[in-house]
């Protein structure tokens, strides 16, 4: 029969819908990421342009960029991490609300990237959980977009509805020391 | 571009020398007179910018530590480089120009942080790029480029997180691009690939 409706019929089954509490809080987290901009060198540029008309991260619903750590739930570490700035980044974190993601952008927020030095973190995951890794130096906008896609997948596989009873799950960060 | 006559200088100051240059104008000048010639510098020969403050470090050699300062005229759009070696290779020491030049100020400040330059005179001579409590200068030559070993500033971070502040993975040596030839061909990488931190060079 043409202009059937298959998926929801108000007159079969009332206004009730029917589902999951994991799909549903996910659905709501996954549409609303609001990042932390953490933009620290270069990277923050791409991320710029991710948020500009031409590639528009606002497709995604995650266009609402908060410079304050309480209202936002998704940092996006863009750029190099000196161990000066480790401490912040780790207070920042720390500062987000539950439930709370870490996208490391670009080779440098990775791994250090091309900077072997004395002063670099050679990578934030020593420093904080990363959900989702970026390459690229710096990383265009589509493979940020990328990510944000990665991560929202990511979201709709976590177990919400029993996390929101209990205390959050502790991510864990990189712990092997790089020296001897 | 230099038509600054450096004879004017060597004459008029007998404590200047001729410094090697292949560009600008170039003089040494002892540590203990830099206060007064960067003074007539500033009001009669019309240099009124501080570029530039830095240091070398000569490793072994004595003097170790030369401060080198870079002046500019916009009158006449001359430049000049002045050379101060430090006395004491140890606690290498300089005047500090913060009361001729208000450039020198953070100028000084980095030159103290990455080489151990002390600069006296200078109103707030602490550290700018590292944290106040590093122990090194990481500029001198005696200082490995991966780093040395230290804990994290933030004591409870550090706690929490298990962070230290460590050698970086050289791997090869640091990341360069040879420059000639495609830029495909001539992605920024390091000499020698077959080491890393699981296996040994």
């Amino acid at each position: 029969m043409l202009n059937q409706t298959v998926a929801y019929d108000s007159k079969v089954e009332g206004e009730v819908i029917v589902t999951k509490a994991d799909a549903v809080i996910n659905w709501i987290r996954k549409n609303s990421v609001w990042p932390m901009p953490m933009g620290l060198a270069c990277c923050a540029i791409e991320l710029m342009a991710a948020g500009a008309s031409r590639f528009d991260i606002s497709r995604f619903g995650m266009e609402v960029m908060r410079f304050s750590p309480r209202q936002a739930d998704c940092m996006i570490v863009a750029g190099t991490v000196t161990y000066k700035m480790a401490e912040v980044i780790r207070r920042i974190y720390e500062q987000m609300g539950d439930p709370k993601w870490v996208v490391a952008m670009g080779a440098c927020a990775s791994t250090g990237g091309m900077y072997r030095s004395y002063a670099t973190l050679q990578g934030v995951d020593r420093v904080v959980p990363v959900d989702v890794y970026i390459s690229g130096c710096p990383p265009r906008p589509e493979a940020l977009l990328d990510a944000m896609i990665k991560l929202q997948e990511k979201i709709m596989d976590e177990n919400s509805a029993k996390n929101l009873i209990k205390v959050p799950v502790n991510k864990d960060i990189r712990k092997d020391a790089l020296s001897t | 571009m230099s038509d600054i006559d450096k004879s004017r200088f060597l004459s008029q100051f007998d404590y200047l020398t001729e410094r090697e240059s292949s560009d600008h104008v170039a003089l040494n000048c002892p540590a203990g007179k830099l206060i007064e010639f960067c003074t007539s510098l500033r009001d009669e020969f019309g240099f009124d910018l501080l570029l530039d403050v830095t240091a070398i470090d000569w490793d072994v050699a004595t003097p170790r530590f030369t401060g080198v300062y870079h002046f500019y005229s916009t009158a006449s759009s001359n430049y000049l480089r002045v050379a101060a070696d430090c006395p004491d290779n140890v606690n290498p020491v300089l005047p500090s120009l913060t009361s001729i030049y208000s450039a020198a100020d953070w100028h000084e400040r980095e030159t103290y942080d990455l080489m151990g330059i002390r600069y006296e005179g200078h109103p707030n001579l602490k550290r700018i790029l590292m944290w106040d409590s590093y122990p090194y200068h990481p500029l001198r030559k005696d200082f490995p480029l991966a780093g040395i070993e230290t804990p994290l500033p933030a004591e409870d971070v550090a706690e929490r997180t298990n962070l230290k502040v460590v050698a970086a993975p050289m791997m090869g040596g640091p990341f360069h691009s040879s420059g000639d030839g495609k830029m495909s061909q001539t992605e920024p990488s390091a000499k020698d690939e077959s080491w890393n931190e699981q296996s040994s060079k």
